[in-house]
């Protein structure tokens, strides 16, 4: 695994990129958000506070998903009318890209999937059923919800957004789908609900009392 | 690795936050941290928004005086399926049907690993809730989760009438949500449809007791009051074990029947014929047989009594007697036979025909002692007696029988009656035989 070193062109600190394929990071020390070049690292943006998160996930949480490990290294957070939630960025030891989702204590894993002839986010309603991968979802809800920042290493720039629309899909058997639109291309993800349990996870956030 | 953990990427353990109410200026406490989306002072009301941190004022209802405390405290652990949980949000809820409202409760719990559980509580009915992940498919009047069939039992429009504490969603009181619940006992699934969203949750049924011996609360769990909508019938699941069993006894006692019907000789070992004329007998009418054989182990001996009675009758004592111990077994039977018409019709009342099985005679040699008595009008009377060695009883059998059938319809029963209390709550009560209005 390469660990391409370089400074935060803001206060100078040392980056370290844990994955190669990693696009986008956040110093640590001054939030500027910082993406790779050919060169070095620019600047594009700044990570205002984030507000104060329950997710007891944290960067380098590490697990086991499908018999395969894997570390966290970045995530978005996302706010809707009803709560919050976080897109934490894994990394599979054999390099797979994924996220766990944790909306409320709610875990999903899943993948970015290679299909075309999505929906448009105006065509899109509840209750309507796709076929991806011979697996049918339906469609449960639209959530309006709004970029709140991110952290840590992800594998795209992502941190010019502010309004993003998300339609979630289940299916009969636990397996979950996400029509992300906040780009101008929709983007699929294919995963499941998982157990708490299942995924073993260590170094996890502790909590005052339990 | 070098990388290490930059310094300021781990946030500060979170705790229970000290905020205090903007109206009443009491102690707030966020016990779900970021979870929490409104959290209710718990001294003057006010719906507070847990995301501001002015904790702005969302929405002041009035308490009721009287209004009944959660019988869980705010603030209360308790281990459900291994998990630790604590109580952080209470709602009473409630519905009307036909003009009547029906109350209920509802606890938050939160564990900051697994999330959000509810239990429910209806007059001492008590429910574990958990969100649903898989998608149940609504049939008919019925829904499939997971492969099992949840049948429709209730829907309605639940308003929220008082809260307290925290929630993980927007609460308000006086929201209307159109729940509707389907069961399979000890299971109830319900999907909750809000303006935007359905929810489906799936509830495990729970005693009292254990509600009390989870949360190690004081004193006794509330009693039951009638039968809850998916709470487990105590008997139902013995209905088919019962008849299982009843079954396999039955099938038995067949087999042991056949059995001891080809074990048993049956051989007959006297068969005699005697004549009463019409005014015999006179007096001390009592005489004995020639002696007979009884053969193999000890077992019944069968007397078979026959005489041509017609609208008449006789008695006869009789005696087995063993001639090599001088032991003796006196019985008396009668034959009688009567018929005739009425109004009704004809009718009959017993029969030319008479058999008694004597249990448990050990071989040797036998005779009998018999003493006739008869109507001293009697037409003229012929009656045989016939004894018959080792015979099978299928009377014994046909009492087995009843003993294992009686348990089995009391069960069925018992569960028949528990469904139709469970299902007269629903919207498809059963139809009550003679209680039409």
């Amino acid at each position: 695994m390469t660990q391409p070193v370089s400074n935060c062109p803001n206060c100078g600190a040392k980056i370290v990129f844990q994955w190669s394929s990693s696009v986008q990071t956040v110093c640590p020390y001054c939030k500027s958000i910082l993406v790779r070049t050919d060169v070095d690292l620019k600047k594009v943006g700044q990570v205002a506070d984030l507000p104060p998160d329950s997710s007891p996930i944290q960067l380098n949480t590490e697990g086991i998903y499908r018999n395969k490990a894997f570390v966290v290294g970045g995530r978005i957070l996302y706010e809707y009318d009803q709560g919050g939630w976080n897109e934490w960025h894994i990394t599979m030891n054999d390099g797979t890209s994924a996220w766990l989702s944790d909306a409320q204590n709610e875990y999903a894993i899943s993948f970015a999937a290679n299909t075309t002839g999505l929906p448009a986010a105006a065509q899109v309603q509840v209750g309507q059923q796709f076929m991806w991968n011979n697996q049918r979802y339906t469609l449960t809800v639209i959530t309006p919800a709004h970029y709140r920042g991110v952290e840590g290493e992800l594998p795209f720039q992502y941190w010019d957004k502010t309004d993003v629309t998300f339609a979630d899909l289940r299916s009969e058997t636990g397996k979950f789908a996400t029509l992300d639109y906040s780009d101008e291309q929709p983007a699929l993800y294919l995963g499941e609900f998982v157990e708490f349990d299942d995924l073993k996870l260590k170094n996890l956030r502790g909590f005052e009392g339990w | 690795m070098s990388t290490g953990t930059p310094p300021l990427s781990n946030p500060p353990k979170p705790q229970v936050k000290a905020l205090h109410c903007p109206q009443c200026g009491a102690a707030i406490v966020l016990r779900s941290l970021g979870n929490a989306e409104t959290v209710v002072c718990e001294s003057c009301h006010s719906i507070l928004d847990a995301k501001d941190p002015n904790l702005q004022i969302l929405q002041k209802f009035q308490v009721i005086t009287g209004e009944v405390p959660p019988l869980i405290p705010l603030g209360t652990r308790g281990k459900l399926r291994g998990t630790d949980y604590e109580v952080i949000g209470f709602q009473r809820r409630s519905i009307t049907v036909e003009g009547i409202r029906y109350d209920w409760h509802e606890y938050v719990l939160f564990n900051p690993y697994k999330g959000t559980r509810y239990l429910s509580e209806y007059n001492g009915h008590w429910n574990d809730i958990g969100v649903c992940k898989e998608l149940p498919v609504v049939q008919f009047a019925s829904v499939n989760y997971l492969g099992e069939i949840y049948k429709h039992f209730q829907t309605s429009d639940a308003n929220t009438n008082y809260v307290l504490g925290e929630f993980p969603w927007q609460v308000r009181v006086g929201e209307h949500a159109t729940v509707t619940e389907y069961v399979k006992p000890p299971r109830v699934l319900a999907s909750e449809k809000s303006a935007n969203e359905v929810t489906w949750s799936l509830g495990e049924y729970m005693y009292g007791a254990d509600i009390w011996k989870a949360f190690n609360l004081p004193g006794h769990a509330p009693e039951a009051v009638g039968v809850y909508e998916n709470q487990p019938s105590p008997v139902s699941q013995n209905v088919k074990g019962i008849w299982g069993a009843f079954l396999a006894f039955a099938i038995l006692l067949l087999v042991l029947l056949a059995g001891f019907d080809l074990a048993s000789s049956k051989t007959t070992v006297f068969d005699s014929s005697y004549r009463l004329n019409p005014g015999e007998p006179k007096g001390e009418a009592s005489f004995v047989t020639n002696v007979f054989k009884l053969d193999g182990r000890t077992s019944n001996v069968q007397i078979t009594t026959t005489a041509n009675v017609d609208n008449s009758w006789i008695y006869l004592n009789y005696a087995l007697i063993s001639q090599d111990s001088g032991q003796a077994w006196d019985f008396g039977r009668e034959v009688s036979y009567y018929h005739g018409y009425d109004s009704d019709g004809s009718w009959t009342e017993g029969g030319q025909k008479d058999e008694v099985v004597i249990p448990s005679v050990p071989a040797g040699h036998y005779y009998l002692r018999i003493e006739p008595e008869v109507d001293p009008r009697h037409a003229p009377l012929v009656y045989t007696v016939q004894v018959r060695r080792d015979v099978t009883v299928p009377g014994l059998f046909g009492v087995a029988f009843l003993a294992l059938l009686l348990p089995a319809i009391a069960i069925t029963w018992r569960s028949i009656n528990f469904e139709s209390m469970r299902w007269a709550e629903s919207d498809h009560p059963p139809i009550h035989l003679g209680n039409t209005e």
